[in-house]
């Protein structure tokens, strides 16, 4: 599987799994002018059939499980999981809530974790470039 | 039989330049638009490598959707847009077709890709595609009585200055620029009717102020929800081809001139006929797409309607009133 198309295109589709929004306001700072995420050909897609990467914020609520998974399998190969916040990586404030089932990485396989609560959009950028270079791993069969 | 084999040669020739023209007008559309917000923006060629991503991507048809349509209509899209652009004057030469197909047969042609996404989104069968596809239908009904007037209009004015000639036939609209026949009035109309068909392009391209049809904010790229991979380039690359046709139908009514008539080039005049015709282009592209895009957020659907069926009809058909006026006091 080539992945290397990807480097300059990435489509990106947002999934909230419970956040409080935090998160979503950091990944919408990424894309405004100051941070400008599309000069690297990044991009926000209203569709999971269209995205190359899954991108999830907020721990798995019940009722967000089944429908996490199933948006896991709308999008196409070759894809890629990155995980935003606290609360996705690890549970964070609701660490062995109840009414979870997460963190993210029990329900879909996660590639890239960015810490924070919420990150800041350089953390978000960041999470991007170990995300292509793992992509560029892929490729060359590393891991 | 050497016509025969130039149109033949001429359609894959028109096809490659079609889909490079429409892909690189595409990232300079991205780009400008970015430096209007003040953002840096995309490469150019951004629309290339998105493309290139796409076609290695896996493309899934969904377990409701009709199989054989879903696949085919992404096909109809790009091949009527392709089409379309071979009975138009194109970089500075006549049309490719030339005598088998004149505006009317055109404006059936730019019909047919919207058509194809809205059969595509239906057989789909997702209710986001499905509520895309319907509201793809109502756009193309407002626009098509706008554009249907100012065609029609165009086409008055001409056969009023010349009755021998076939008015309908794009050779002879763009060999006759249609300003030389006007008259103050007149004039005033045909400025007017311009204006109005500038305001269509974006609904006919389904580009912000007017794309309800895809509305990625609320219902999930509407009529692409379901498309991926190869199937989704395609419709990429129709729309950029179908850009290129209607600015290139625009450029061949209003703005015929070549650089060829008014300066002697000798044989380099046709680099620079095709130079200038990019030029023009650009000029279209930038006031009817980039310039709209940037500066109105996106409309209701009912506020669509309104505006084609209301505001850009009365103003269409102002100019169609100025135009018969012009023409009366003339004759």
């Amino acid at each position: 599987m080539d992945v290397k198309a990807f480097n300059r295109s990435l489509w990106v589709f947002h999934v909230n799994t419970g956040s409080c929004n935090g998160c979503d306001i950091e990944i919408i700072a990424a894309l405004t002018p100051r941070y400008d995420v599309e000069r690297f050909g990044i991009k926000l897609v209203g569709t999971p059939r269209h995205a190359d990467v899954l991108l999830v914020t907020g721990p798995v609520t019940r009722e967000m499980a089944k429908k996490l998974k199933r948006i896991y399998d709308q999008v196409p190969d070759p894809k890629a999981v990155m995980v935003v916040g606290n609360c996705g990586s690890t549970g964070g404030v609701f660490y062995e809530s109840y009414n979870l089932v997460g963190p993210v990485d029990k329900i879909i396989p996660v590639d890239v974790y960015v810490p924070g609560c919420p990150p800041r959009p350089e953390a978000i950028i960041q999470g991007v470039i170990k995300l292509w270079e793992k992509l560029e791993d892929k490729r060359r069969g590393k891991c | 039989m050497i016509e025969i084999v130039y149109k033949i040669g001429m359609v894959p020739v028109i096809a490659v330049l079609g889909i490079v023209l429409g892909l690189l007008y595409n990232g300079i559309d991205r780009k400008l638009a970015a430096r209007m917000q003040s953002r840096v923006g995309p490469p150019i060629i951004q629309p290339f490598i998105d493309i290139k991503k796409l076609l290695m991507k896996e493309s899934i048809v969904p377990r409701h959707a009709i199989k054989w349509l879903f696949n085919l209509m992404p096909v109809l899209a790009l091949s009527a847009s392709l089409l379309t652009l071979l009975y138009i004057p194109f970089c500075g030469i006549g049309p490719a077709f030339e005598g088998y197909g004149d505006l009317v047969l055109v404006l059936y042609l730019l019909v047919l890709p919207p058509l194809a996404i809205t059969l595509g989104a239906f057989a789909s069968g997702s209710h986001y595609a499905t509520i895309g596809a319907q509201r793809e239908m109502v756009t193309m009904i407002s626009y098509e009585l706008p554009l249907a007037i100012a065609i029609v209009s165009v086409a008055w004015l001409l056969s009023m200055a010349n009755p021998s000639l076939p008015v309908f036939s794009l050779s002879v609209i763009s060999n006759n620029p249609i300003w030389n026949f006007t008259t103050p009035l007149s004039f005033l109309g045909l400025l007017i009717i311009f204006i109005a068909l500038l305001l269509v392009i974006p609904g006919e391209l389904g580009k912000t102020p007017f794309d309800v049809a895809e509305a990625e904010t609320e219902i999930a790229e509407g009529v692409f929800a379901e498309y991926s991979g190869r199937n989704l380039a395609l419709f990429y690359l129709a729309n950029a081809v179908r850009t290129i046709a209607i600015a290139s139908l625009i450029i061949a009514i209003f703005l015929p001139w070549n650089l060829s008539t008014f300066f002697n080039f000798s044989y380099l005049s046709l680099l620079f006929d095709a130079l200038f015709f990019l030029i023009k282009l650009f000029v279209i592209i930038f006031i009817s797409s980039v310039f709209i895009r940037v500066i109105v957020p996106r409309l209701r659907i009912t506020q669509v309607v309104s505006t084609y069926w209301f505001y850009t009809t009365l103003i269409a058909l102002l100019g169609m009133l100025l135009i018969w006026i012009g023409c009366c006091l003339k004759g």
